[in-house]
C-alpha cells in the first residue's frame, strides 16, 4: 500500500491514467461530483461531455472498437446509470470492452430510496460481463484495475463499477495496476493441440469447405486477421464474414464471398448451405446468420473456434470444438496446415476447382445489383459514390440500424479490421453518431462517417452538439427515405403492406438542424447532386449532416425471410415468397 | 422455484456444484442466469464453505437435454466470480441429501400414527406439544417427499425444506483444485 493521501475520487483518476486511458465520456451529477472535481484538477485525462449518457456508452464503444483499447464512461447515479443501460447491453452483445463508472448514493443511504438512488448493480447484472459495488475505499484501486482486466480479457465486455459518494470522498490507498487481475477468472486462450490437428485434417479432406468468421477475429487483434488472410491464401478456401467480422480479411480478396446471413450475398449463403466442412472462427451462429436452424448447412461437419465456451454447442452442435483465442487458434491451424502432406493438398486442389466453379456460378447472379436511376437517388448508389469518393483515404464507418446499415455492410468494402463499427447484436438505433465521436477521438486525422437513417439519427441527435464542442469533424450521411425503411420492408413482406407507424411525418429539416447545432448541413435530392454533396461533406473541416434524400421505396435484398433457410433467399426481382407462420413469430 | 412444471426425470436431472467467490451479488448473478435464459431450477442451496467465509458452494438441481445442461454449465463457468462448476450427476457416484422440518398438527390416533411413521422413516422429533410435532428428517428428496405425503394425510402440516446438497463419493476433492 503506497500513498494514502489520495481520496477515492483521486484514486479513480490515477487508476484511469495508469490504465493508459486518454479520454473518458461522461456526464456529471450529484453522485459523481467528487470525481469531476478531481478531473478538474488535472490535465492528463480528457473528458468528453456528452449530451445523454447513452451517447457516452456508445462513444466509449466506438472508441474501444476502433482503437482496441478499453473505452471508459463516467455517469451519475440513478438516471445517469439507467440511461447508460442500452449502451452497456449493446457492448455485452457485441463483446466490446468498456468500463462504466457510476456514482451511487453514500453507503448509509443505500436501500432507502434516496434521491437518485437506483440498484445499479441489480439493474446492470444482466447487461454486463461483471459489475461491482465498491463498499470500502481499501479495495477501490484494485477493483478498478480488475475491472479493466476483466473488460479486455477473454471475450471482452462491459464492466460497471458503482461508487458510493462517501467512498469517493474517503482517503483510499492506491495500488498500481501491475499484474492486477481477478483472483480466479481465467478465460481460455491457447487452443488444444489435438483439436487443431483434427480440424486441419478435416479441412484437408473437404471438397466444399468454407470459412465463416466473425467479430472474434477482430477482437483478437490484427494478428488474427493476418493469420486468417494467410489461411485463406494458402488453402484457397472461400470465406464469408458476419456483420461483426467485416474487415476481418480484405474484402478485395478473391476468396471473399461477402457477408452472409439475412442480408448476405447469394454466393455466401449458398456456399454455407452446400458446404461439407465449415470452419467457424469467432462467430456464434446468430439467428440472423443461420436462418432456419434445421436447414442450416445440413451436410456440413462443423469446426467451431471461440474464446467463450458457452458459444460452442449453444445453437449448433460443433463436431470439433476449439475453445481458444481466435488469433492463437488460427496461428496454430496455419502452422499445422503447412506441415500437412503436400500430395493430399494437391488432390484437394482438384476438388476445390469444382467447388469454385459452382461458387462462381452463384456469384454471377450478382445479388447486390441494383438499378441506378437518374431521377431518384438509390440508396445503394449513394453508398457506392461515397465509397468512390473516399477510397484513397483512411476512413472508418459507423452506422445506425436499418436498411441503410445493411446496404452499408453490403456495399462498403473494408480492407482492414476496426474500420467498421455497427450495432450488430442489439441492433441499437442511435448507435452510430456517438460511436463516430468515439472513433474520431481515437483517430483524429481519419475520416469518420456515420451512415445513418433519418429515423435512427434522431435517437441520439443531441450528440452533434458534443461533436461541435469538441471540434470533431464527424460526418453523418443520412439515407433519408422518410420511413423506418427496415420496418416498412417487413410490413410489406409480413403484414400486407399496412405501414403502421413506420412513416415519419414532420421530420426536421436536417440542414437547418445541423446549422442550429453549429454544424454544416448539406442536402442532395437528385443523383446529379450526389458527388458534389459528398465532396463538400468530406472537405468541410467540421461536423456535417448530409441529408441524402433517397428513393422511399427501395428494399434491401437479398433477404432471407425470418424462418427460412439459406437456400430460400429473396433476391428482390421475383414474386414475393410466403413467410411461414413460424417465421412470422421471429424478430 | 422451477420455471417449468414438467417433472424432472432421472435421466435429464443434474445436480451441479458451483464454487463461487462469496461476494455480494453473486447469488443473484447465478439465479438471474437461470431465469434470464429460461433454465429450470428444482432446488438451489448455498452456504460458505471455508473458514474465512470467502468461498461459497452453490448446489443446483436442474434439468434439460444434454445440450441445455452443457449450456448451463458453460454459462455458469463464465460468470466472473465462479471458480468452478462440477456436474455431479455426470460424474457418476455421488451423494445427495436434503433436510426437512415437518410440523404436523394432529390429535388422538392421527398423532400416534404420525409418531409411528416418523419412527419408520427415522425422523427425529425436534419439538412437541400435546397437539403437534416438528419432525426433522434428512435423506434423499424422494424419501422426504414420501414422508411429507404421509404426514399430509394425517393432519395439517407446515414444511420447510433445505434443498439438495450433494457431494462426490470417493477421495476426489473438487474444491481443492480451485
Ligand atoms: C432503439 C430501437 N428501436 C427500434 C428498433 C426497431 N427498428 C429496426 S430498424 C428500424 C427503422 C430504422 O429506420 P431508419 O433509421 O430510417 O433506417 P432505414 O431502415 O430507413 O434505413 C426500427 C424502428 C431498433 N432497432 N432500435
Ligand atoms: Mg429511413
Amino acid at each position: 500500500m503506497s500513498s494514502s493521501s489520495l481520496t477515492g475520487a483521486e484514486v479513480v483518476v490515477k487508476a484511469l491514467i495508469d490504465q493508459g486511458v486518454e479520454c473518458i465520456f461522461g456526464y456529471p451529477g450529484g453522485a459523481v461530483l467528487p470525481i469531476y472535481d478531481a478531473l478538474f484538477q488535472q490535465n492528463r485525462l480528457r473528458h468528453i461531455l456528452v449530451r445523454h449518457e447513452q451517447g457516452a456508452a456508445h462513444a466509449a464503444e466506438g472508441y474501444a472498437r476502433a482503437s482496441g483499447k478499453v473505452g471508459v464512461l463516467l455517469v451519475t447515479s440513478g438516471p445517469g446509470a439507467t440511461n447508460a443501460v442500452t449502451g452497456l447491453t449493446d457492448a455485452l452483445l457485441d463483446s466490446v470492452p468498456i468500463v462504466c463508472i457510476t456514482g451511487q448514493v453514500p453507503l448509509h443511504l443505500i436501500g432507502t430510496d434516496a434521491f437518485q438512488e437506483c440498484d445499479t448493480t441489480g439493474i446492470t447484472r444482466a447487461c454486463t460481463k461483471h459489475n461491482y459495488l465498491v463498499r470500502r475505499p481499501e479495495v477501490l484501486a484494485r477493483t478498478l484495475h480488475e475491472a479493466f482486466s476483466i473488460a479486455r480479457s477473454g471475450r471482452p465486455g462491459p464492466v460497471v463499477v458503482d461508487l458510493p459518494k462517501d467512498v469517493q470522498f474517503a482517503l483510499a490507498p492506491y495500488v498500481a495496476p501491475d499484474n492486477i487481475r481477478h483472483r480466479t477468472y481465467r478465460p481460455p486462450s491457447t487452443p488444444d493441440a489435438r483439436a487443431i490437428v483434427q480440424a486441419a485434417e478435416a479441412l484437408l479432406v473437404a471438397k466444399k469447405p468454407i470459412i465463416y468468421a466473425g467479430g472474434g477475429v477482430i477482437n483478437s487483434g490484427d494478428e488474427a486477421s493476418r493469420c486468417l488472410k494467410s489461411l485463406v491464401d494458402t488453402t484457397n478456401f472461400p470465406i464469408t464474414l458476419t456483420l461483426m467480422g467485416l474487415g476481418g480479411v480484405p474484402s478485395s480478396m478473391r476468396q471473399f464471398l461477402g457477408m452472409l446471413g439475412m442480408h448476405g450475398t447469394f454466393e455466401a449463403n449458398l456456399a454455407m448451405h452446400h458446404c461439407d466442412v465449415m470452419l467457424c472462427v469467432g462467430a456464434r451462429f446468430d439467428d440472423r446468420v443461420t436462418g432456419r436452424l434445421d436447414a442450416f448447412a445440413p451436410n456440413a461437419q462443423k469446426i467451431h473456434i471461440d474464446i467463450d465456451p458457452s458459444s460452442i454447442n449453444k445453437i449448433v452442435r460443433a463436431d470439433i470444438k476449439i475453445c481458444a483465442d481466435a488469433g492463437l487458434a488460427l496461428k496454430e491451424l496455419l502452422r499445422v496446415w503447412q506441415s500437412l502432406a503436400q500430395d493430399k493438398k494437391t488432390a484437394q486442389g482438384k476438388a476445390l476447382v469444382r467447388w469454385w466453379q459452382q461458387i462462381d456460378e452463384w456469384r454471377k447472379r450478382n445479388s447486390l445489383a441494383f438499378r441506378a436511376d437518374d431521377k431518384k437517388i438509390q440508396p445503394q448508389e449513394a453508398i457506392r459514390r461515397l465509397v468512390q469518393a473516399t477510397q484513397h483515404r483512411a476512413v472508418r464507418i459507423t452506422t445506425e440500424v436499418g436498411q441503410h446499415q445493411m446496404w452499408a455492410a453490403q456495399h462498403f468494402p473494408f480492407e482492414k479490421p476496426r474500420r467498421w463499427m455497427t450495432s450488430g447484436g442489439l441492433g441499437t438505433m442511435g448507435y452510430g453518431l456517438p460511436a463516430a465521436i468515439g472513433v474520431q477521438l481515437a483517430y483524429p486525422r481519419e475520416l469518420v462517417i456515420d451512415i445513418a437513417g433519418e429515423a435512427s439519427i434522431l435517437m441520439n441527435m443531441q450528440e452533434l452538439s458534443t461533436a461541435v464542442q469538441q471540434r470533431l469533424p464527424v460526418k453523418v450521411f443520412i439515407l433519408n427515405n422518410q420511413y423506418m425503411g427496415m420496418v416498412r420492408q417487413w410490413q410489406e413482406l409480413l403484414h400486407g403492406g399496412r405501414y403502421a407507424e413506420s412513416y415519419t411525418a414532420s421530420l426536421p429539416d436536417f440542414v437547418k438542424l445541423a446549422e442550429a447545432y453549429g454544424a454544416r448541413g448539406l442536402r442532395a435530392t437528385k443523383p446529379s447532386e450526389l458527388d458534389d454533396v459528398i465532396a463538400q461533406m468530406i472537405e468541410h473541416p467540421g461536423a456535417v449532416l448530409a441529408d441524402i434524400c433517397v428513393d422511399q421505396h427501395a428494399n434491401c435484398f437479398p433477404m432471407i425471410p425470418s424462418g427460412a433457410a439459406h437456400n430460400e433467399m429473396l433476391l428482390g426481382d421475383e414474386q414475393q415468397a410466403e413467410v411461414s407462420d413460424d417465421g412470422k413469430m421471429l424478430v | 422455484m422451477s420455471t417449468s412444471s414438467a417433472p424432472i426425470s432421472a435421466a435429464n436431472r443434474h445436480a451441479i456444484a458451483v464454487v463461487v467467490d462469496n461476494e455480494s451479488g453473486v447469488l443473484s448473478k447465478v439465479i438471474g442466469l437461470f431465469s434470464g435464459r429460461g433454465y429450470n431450477i428444482e432446488s438451489l442451496t448455498v452456504c460458505s464453505i471455508n473458514a474465512s467465509d470467502t468461498v461459497s458452494r452453490i448446489t443446483i438441481v436442474t434439468s434439460g437435454d444434454d445440450m441445455t445442461v452443457e449450456q448451463i454449465k458453460a454459462q455458469l463457468a463464465r460468470l466472473v466470480p465462479v471458480h468452478g462448476v462440477e456436474d455431479l450427476s455426470q460424474q457418476g457416484e455421488h451423494i445427495e441429501k436434503e433436510m426437512a422440518l415437518v410440523k404436523i398438527v394432529a390429535k388422538g390416533v392421527e398423532r400416534r400414527e404420525a409418531l409411528r411413521v416418523a419412527n419408520i422413516f427415522g425422523a427425529k422429533v425436534s419439538d412437541t406439544t400435546l397437539s403437534s410435532f416438528v419432525f426433522n428428517l434428512s435423506g434423499s428428496s424422494r424419501k422426504l417427499d414420501a414422508f411429507i405425503a404421509m404426514m399430509r394425510s394425517l393432519g395439517e402440516i407446515e414444511i420447510a425444506r433445505s434443498g439438495v446438497v450433494a457431494l462426490n463419493r470417493g477421495e476426489e476433492v473438487f474444491s481443492r483444485h480451485r
